[in-house]
This record gives structure tokens, C-alpha cells and sequence, in this order.
């Protein structure tokens, strides 16, 4: 199964090396991956339908309790059927569709990771190898998205896509991580068994948030439903996989998954009702602004998914039944329209629903396969669609609570949804071609086959359900914990208030065809509400975001030196002095401090008016000799305090330094005084500050007791073992000896950085250029 | 004698710091110096100060018998101060440079890395 996983992966990576074969007449090779992939998984559905579950586990990080683990259960086996059959689909299809395309192989290799990271996100039973998944679909259809990378609106939406489905994997990273604090165990399988403590704990409430939080932002729930719309930017063969049949639908499947583990309570049941049911009919609506074909196909898609979220959470097993179907229905019809749409964009270059109309003169197999898809939408009888309605008109009927408004809402949703399925699979096969398109070219068979196909598997499924109904249908609503005992799937229900509101729905909604015609007009009305919607409103934020980072960054990155070293010793100040004003006590033993001879106030003085000469005198030169005597005076007290080493490196290196200054230093200009008066004394009072905190932290180091295990070492074992008697050379040449071999690399280094700054000529052409300016 | 070269290393910090928030090139590199000295110092003074007995085994013996001065800090000051040599020969000859180059000693003019801005 690990295999058939990485499979996409294995041959994207082939495409890397081998992408040229690919470009030409070969690519319609590629979609022999999902083909062959579909008919691996086929073989799981007499297992699975029989009731058995196929796990899978490889090891990955035992340590973490981290494993590839997967499993094959009636809901995971539903997606990849989808996955892989409609891959395969949208691998022929666009073998025609991209025919020629510069980067064909590149895009196969996208679609094919994409394939497997879908693959392994349904099948995964571990949390966290489901986020690796997760994410690595949201990276491939990154790629996916922006195709068209030279296209900038085309990067901004790939780029919204990334951001909005990325924030959800982490949501998704923080629930595993949650779980697995809850539970011990990352596996959902083991999970299903623990619900009673999970429901029970009080971080229940925090780990369904954050499941809500991955699965509405990957499946464009309202309201992060705006990335959707924008993907659609992307190739249309794109759409159909991504955003219609599979990824998006990947939310769903995180909350199908989890109804078993943290469903049936009120928190998760009402939320998703509520979620799921402003978001079918919010967008609903909005496909009645539209004109772009893809436009209304993206929102009426964000209102199908709501419909799944909605019936996800009604919780009943009538609703799960309803939702199974509803998956495939939605699949079925939904890719067949993305397909048409390509078509016919690819055809007639336009996707303008309002200019287009009476192709199926030119395209009729095309054109039969738009009418199904929006039959099959609309829930008309002998379609599939009829039965996904009338199962979810049940289960929302035998709701346990807000029967009447939640029915009002789902009957509503349907209608306009009837609406936009008509628009995109009717309208531009039917009336009189127009002029400009009389000489639209037939497309070839590549490009007809797949919808074609998929339109007439939904009238198949719809007049013989019992072929879905225990193979597929059933075992997914075992899957989500619900008893299938007494489930028949049947197209005629008899003569019910189901069908009475199935009745008004179609007849609403064709109405609603006939009247309302999609226009421009009507999309520029609904585009004034755009200030208000949640895109905006997220757009702004970022835009804030990012003027407040523009200005952190200007405020502390601005390049002058002195700022970066005032932020950092203010810093030190204020975090050092906080913790010392709390801890100092002061009490400072001056019996045990050595005596103050003569001597020691003499070079304290020469020191200290040293310093100040140096830092006050108004010529370089002297400011230099002042230095010296800094460096000199130095070079007495590690004389008086026992340091003879110390006091002759200090001598010669200090009489070296002012040597090489003198030298180098005195062609300059006249010696700058570049601030003013009050930058002086602000500099002055943070330096002081700064000195008085290093004297109170020298005085409060000599309190505390002081380890001199590592001198006692050395100083025993100097002579014993080192045969030399001065303890500090005997550190540095034997000891430490290779840390001195450094030391001595890093001179010659700065020797030779040295040398080159002196004996490097300029060019006289260099150097005038910098005079001139 | 300890509070006197606590006020050292205090001021030589401060001094250092002051500088070194200095426009002029050549002040920088002052304060660092300053600021190095001041390092050196703290380090030797943590590791606690004596008086006349440097890390020196007596002549006939093989082993300390009295109380001498740390040597370990004395050890980590010396390299640090060969060190510091190696980075202000450097930071020098850099300043001269730079100055041969553009003409200007104030670190506010050197705000371009590109040459033709």
C-alpha cells in the first residue's frame, strides 16, 4: 500500500528526469499512474464491502509513536476511488487540453504529487503522517494553482490558497498534537476506542476547534470560503481535481473521519449545522452574480461542501447515508461540468456565460454530457442527483431540532443551486449560436470522453443504485460509526413530503432559470457588498500586518550602528537591572579585599584620566596617546596583581597598536565632532548606566563562592605532567595547545587581510569616481 | 583596592560604549578597544585578584605550596588580548582604507554597500 501511495511521488520525480518524453505524443501515457492505481484499490472493494477494515502500519519514528500507519476503511476507499478515478480522467484529459504546453511534464508532476499526497491524507490512521499529507496537498496545489505562473493574479491566489489551507494544517498539527496529549496515541484507529475519555476531558473543547479550524479552511468553509473562487485561476483540469472532486473535500473527510471519535455532542453536531448551512447558502447565492462560468462552478461548489458539512453535522444516520451519496453525486456531476467548462473555454476562449449559448451544434457529445451533469445537479429524476436529495430532504426532515428553518435553508440552497447547474451545463448548449462562434472547432475525442463518461456513470448509479449501495455507500456509513442494517437505496421513495419539496425545488428553481439572467449588471451590484466580505476584511489585516512589520523593522533595523548598540545595552540594562534591583543584597566584605597602597591610587588615577583624555581631547593623536597610557596603565596592575605574562603581552601589544595607528591614522581629516550637544549627553547617561551596571555586577560576582577545580587541576599537574613551571604558558602551549594553533591561524588571517588592504592599488578610474561624487 | 578596579572596569565599559555610539570611524574603533581593556580587566578581576604570588612554581619544587594567582584567566586574557590585536590592526587598516576610498570618516556617509548609489 506505501507503494501505491508513493507512487505519485516516484513518478513525479521520474518526470524530473524524464519530462521531455512526456511533453509530446507520449503524455497521454501519464495517465496510466491513476489508472493503474484505481484498479490497485478496486481490488479492496469486495474486502471492505464485506465489512473488513485493512490496516497497514510501517514503522517511521517509533520514538514518537510516529508511524506510517494506514488504513482502509469504507470512507478512505470512497476517496480513493474518487481520487484516482477522476485522476485518472483529468490525466487524459488534459493530455488534449495542455496539448504542447511548455511545462506539460511539470505539470504532470504536480498533479501526480498532488495525487499522492491525497492518497495518503485519506489513508493515513496517523495524525501525524495525516499532516504531512495534509500540507503536502496544500504545497502541490500551490504549484497547481499557479500554473500560470507569469500571470499575477494567478500567483496571488495560489498564494491565498497557501495561506488560508497552510494556517489549517497548523490548526490540524496543534489538534494531533492535542489528541495525542489526551490519548497517548497518534493513531485515530486506537482513538475510536477512547471517545468516553475524550468527550470527558477538558481540552475537548479546544481539540474539535482546532479540527474545525483545518477542516474549514481546507474545504472553503464560510468564512474562509474566498480562497476557493480564487483558485480558479488555475488550468481548469485543476479545478476538476482540486477543487471540485478532491481537495477540497478533504475538510469534509477530516470531519467524517472524526465524527466517530469526537462527534454527537451538541458542540460539534451545531456548529457544523451552523457552519456548514451559512456557507451552502451564502455562496449559493452568490452564484446568482456571476457570470464567469468557472465563477458560478467555484461557488456552487463552496455551497456543496457546505451541504456536506451541514450533513456531517445533523449526525443521524439518514444524514451520513445522505452525505455518502452525496459525495459521489457532487464528484460526478461537478467534475463533469469543470471538464465542459474547460472544453468550452478551450474551444471558444471565453467563459462568459452570458455570451455563450447553442454550442451543441458544434459539440454535442459535449453538450449532452453539460444536460446530464445539470440534471444530475438539479436532482432530477433518473440521476443519482434525485437520490442525493431526497436523502438529505429526509435527513434534514427528521433533524432534532430548527426542523423548519434548517429545511428552509437546504430547500433554498438546492433551488439555487438547480439554478447554477443549469447556467453552467444548460444555457450554453442551448438557444442560437451566435455569429462569432459559428467557426468554433469540434473537440477532439480526449477532451469529450471524460465528462462525457462521468455524466453518464451519474445516470448508471442513479437507475441502479444497489451497484454503489453495499459496495461503496454502506461501508462509508459504517465507517463513520453509524448502523447500515437497514439501508436500501432505492430512486423512487414513493409519494412523501419529501417529494413534495423535491417537486418545488425543481420547479423554483427552473423558474428562477428562465427569469433571472446571469449579466454583468447583476455581478456589479453584488460587487459593491465586496467592502463588507470576509475577503476584504482578511486582506486588510494582512496589509496591516505587514505596514506594522515595515515599520518594526524600519524602527530597529535602520542601519546605523550606534542604534543597534544603544537597543542591545538598553536591553542588557533594563533585563540585568531588573533582576538585580530584585536581588541585590551589598553586603560587601572590605575586610577581606586586599589593602590600598600608594601604588594602586597612582595608577587608578593615571587610568582613569587616561580614559577621559582619551575620550574628550578634540585631536586624534592625543586621542591615541591617551589609549597608550589606557594600555599601559592596564599593563601595572596585572603587574601588581600577579600576572607578569599578562603585563608583557599587554606592553608590547599596546605599544604595537598606537604604533600602527599613529602610522596608518595620521593622513586623515581633521578630527570629526559629528553630534550635537544633546546626542552627547544622552549617549553619556545610557554609557554610565551601563558602567555602573557592570561595577554593581563585578562587586555582586565577588559575594559568591568561586570554583577553582580547573586552576588546581592545572597548577598540579603543570610540572608533573607538563615539566613547566609557568603555569599560564604551560595552559596555552601544552594544555590548550590547539586552541593556540588557532589563535595563531586566525592572526595570520588577519595579517594577510592586512597586508592586502595596505599593498591593494586602486585604479586611478575607481578612484576618481569616488572623489568626483 | 577591589571597588577601585570595579570602578575601572565600569567606567572603561561606559567610556567604551560611548565611543563606540560615536559617528567618526576612528572613535569606533577606540571605543572597541576600550571596551576589550575593560573585558580583559573583568576577567581577571572574577577571577578573584592576589597580591605578589604569580602561577609560577618556585624553582625546587614540583607543586604549589602556598597560595598563587588563578591561572586559567590569566590564560583566557592572554589570547584575548593577542586576539583583539589581530581584529584592531585590522579594523585599522580597514578605516584607512575606507577613508582613501570615499573621503570620509563619518559612518553615516558609508550607507551604501552598492558603489553607484
Amino acid at each position: 500500500m506505501l507503494t501505491a501511495i508513493l507512487t505519485g511521488f516516484l513518478f513525479s520525480i521520474f518526470l524530473v528526469f524524464a519530462g521531455k518524453l512526456f511533453k509530446g505524443k507520449l503524455s497521454l501515457l501519464a495517465s496510466f499512474v491513476p489508472l493503474s492505481l484505481f484498479v490497485y484499490f478496486s481490488q479492496f472493494i469486495i474486502p471492505v464491502s464485506n465489512g473488513e477494515v485493512i490496516l497497514k502500519s510501517y514503522e517511521w519514528i517509533p520514538s514518537f509513536g510516529v508511524d506510517l500507519g494506514f488504513k482502509l476503511d469504507g470512507l478512505a476507499l470512497l476517496f480513493t476511488l474518487l481520487i484516482t478515478g477522476i485522476g485518472f480522467l483529468v490525466f487524459f484529459y488534459t493530455s488534449s487540453y495542455l496539448k504542447g504546453h511548455q511545462y506539460l511534464d511539470r505539470f504532470y508532476g504536480y498533479l501526480a504529487s498532488f495525487m499522492a499526497a491525497m492518497l495518503g491524507l485519506v489513508l493515513s490512521d496517523n495524525m501525524i503522517t495525516l499532516f504531512v499529507f495534509w500540507e503536502l496537498t496544500s504545497i502541490s496545489s500551490f504549484f497547481l494553482i499557479g500554473f500560470n505562473n507569469t500571470n499575477p493574479a494567478s500567483r496571488a491566489s495560489a498564494l491565498t490558497a497557501l495561506g488560508i489551507t497552510g494556517i489549517g494544517g497548523l490548526f490540524l498539527l496543534a489538534g494531533a498534537l492535542l489528541l495525542n496529549n489526551m490519548t497517548g496515541t497518534y493513531a485515530i484507529s486506537e482513538m475510536l476506542n477512547m471517545r468516553e475519555s475524550i468527550i470527558g476531558n477538558e481540552y475537548y473543547f479546544l481539540a474539535v476547534l482546532l479540527i474545525f479550524g483545518a477542516a474549514f479552511t481546507k474545504s472553503a468553509q464560510f468564512p474562509f470560503h474566498f480562497w476557493l473562487p480564487g483558485a480558479m485561476k488555475a488550468p481548469t483540469p485543476v479545478s476538476t481535481y482540486l477543487h471540485s472532486a478532491t481537495m477540497v473535500k478533504a475538510g469534509v473527510y477530516l470531519l467524517m473521519r472524526f465524527t466517530p471519535v469526537l462527534g454527537g455532542e451538541d458542540l460539534w453536531n451545531i456548529s457544523l449545522i451552523a457552519v456548514g448551512g451559512v456557507t451552502m447558502l451564502y455562496s449559493a447565492v452568490h452564484t446568482l452574480f456571476r457570470t464567469d462560468l468557472k465563477g458560478i462552478l467555484a461557488y456552487s461548489t463552496i455551497s456543496a461542501l457546505g451541504i456536506l458539512v451541514f450533513l456531517t453535522g445533523l449526525g443521524t444516520q439518514e444524514a451520513f447515508l445522505a452525505a455518502a451519496v452525496f459525495i459521489i453525486v457532487h464528484a460526478l456531476y461537478k467534475a463533469t461540468l469543470f471538464l465542459v467548462t474547460g472544453i468550452i473555454d478551450h474551444q471558444t476562449h471565453t467563459r462568459d456565460v452570458t455570451k455563450l449559448a447553442g454550442l451543441n451544434k458544434i459539440m454535442l457529445p459535449v453538450g449532452i454530457a453539460g444536460i446530464l451533469a445539470a440534471i444530475s445537479s438539479a436532482g432530477i429524476p433518473p440521476t443519482i442527483g434525485f437520490l442525493g436529495k431526497e436523502l438529505t430532504y429526509e435527513a434534514t426532515l427528521h433533524s432534532e431540532t430548527l426542523v423548519i428553518i434548517l429545511i428552509i435553508a437546504i430547500v433554498l440552497t438546492k433551488i439555487l443551486l438547480l439554478y447554477a447547474g443549469f447556467v453552467a451545463g444548460i444555457k450554453p448548449f442551448t438557444g442560437k449560436l451566435p455569429d462569432e462562434y459559428a467557426n468554433v472547432r469540434k473537440p477532439g475525442f480526449i477532451l469529450w470522453f471524460p465528462p462525457v463518461l462521468l455524466a453518464f456513470l451519474g445516470v448508471i448509479f442513479g437507475v441502479a443504485p444497489f451497484l454503489i449501495e453495499s459496495s461503496i455507500i454502506k461501508p462509508v456509513v459504517a465507517a463513520m460509526g453509524a448502523d447500515i442494517s437497514d439501508i436500501h437505496l432505492a430512486l423512487w421513495h414513493g409519494f412523501n413530503l419529501v417529494f413534495i419539496f423535491s417537486l418545488i425545488t425543481i420547479a423554483t428553481g427552473i423558474a428562477i432559470y428562465f427569469f433571472i439572467k446571469p449579466s454583468a449588471k447583476l455581478e456589479a451590484r453584488a460587487a459593491r457588498f465586496d467592502s463588507i466580505s470576509p475577503e476584504t476584511i482578511l486582506r486588510n489585516f494582512n496589509k496591516l500586518f505587514v505596514d506594522i512589520s515595515y515599520f518594526w523593522t524600519g524602527f530597529f533595523q535602520n542601519g546605523y550602528l550606534r542604534n543597534y548598540i544603544s537597543i542591545i545595552i538598553l536591553f542588557l540594562v533594563v533585563l540585568v537591572g531588573y533582576i538585580l534591583i530584585g536581588n541585590t543584597n551589598f553586603v560587601i566584605d572590605y575586610h577581606s579585599f586586599s589593602k590600598l597602597t600608594i601604588y594602586e591610587i597612582i595608577i587608578t588615577l593615571i587610568l582613569i584620566g587616561g580614559i577621559f583624555y582619551t575620550v574628550f581631547t578634540q585631536s586624534r593623536l592625543s586621542a591615541v596617546v591617551g589609549m597608550g597610557v589606557v594600555g599601559l596603565a592596564i599593563c601595572l596592575i596585572f603587574v601588581i596583581y600577579s600576572a607578569p605574562d599578562l603585563a608583557m603581552t599587554q606592553f608590547s601589544i599596546d605599544t604595537l597598536t598606537v604604533i600602527l595607528f599613529v602610522l596608518v591614522l595620521y593622513k586623515l581629516p581633521k578630527y570629526l565632532k559629528l553630534s550635537d550637544y544633546k546626542t552627547r549627553i544622552r549617549d553619556g547617561i545610557l554609557s554610565a548606566i551601563f558602567g555602573t551596571l557592570i561595577t554593581t555586577l563585578a562587586l555582586e560576582v565577588l559575594s559568591e563562592p568561586v570554583n577553582k577545580d580547573i586552576s588546581e587541576f592545572y597548577a598540579q599537574n603543570a610540572y608533573l605532567e607538563a615539566h613547566g613551571k609557568n603555569v599560564v604558558n604551560v595552559i596555552l602551549v601544552d594544555f590548550r595547545g590547539a586552541d593556540t594553533l588557532i589563535e595563531i591561524s586566525v592572526l595570520s588571517i588577519a595579517a594577510v587581510g592586512v597586508f592586502g588592504l595596505m599593498k591593494l592599488r586602486l585604479k586611478m578610474a575607481d578612484r576618481k569616481r569616488y572623489q568626483d561624487k | 583596592m577591589e571597588v577601585l578596579l570595579a570602578l575601572m572596569i565600569g567606567i572603561l565599559y561606559a567610556t567604551g560604549i560611548y565611543m563606540m555610539l560615536r559617528r567618526s570611524l576612528v572613535k569606533l574603533i577606540i571605543g572597541i578597544i576600550l571596551l576589550g581593556n575593560g573585558a580583559n580587566l573583568l576577567i581577571f578581576f572574577l577571577g578573584r585578584i592576589t597580591k605578589g604570588a604569580p602561577p609560577i612554581i618556585p624553582g625546587d619544587a614540583k607543586v604549589f605550596s602556598e597560595a598563587f594567582a588563578d591561572p586559567v584567566p590569566q590564560a583566557l586574557i592572554l589570547t584575548a588580548i593577542v586576539i583583539s590585536f589581530g581584529l584592531q590592526s585590522f579594523a585599522i587598516v580597514l578605516v584607512k582604507r575606507a577613508h582613501t576610498v570615499v573621503r570620509t570618516d563619518d559612518l553615516d556617509e558609508m550607507n551604501a554597500t552598492d558603489e553607484d548609489s
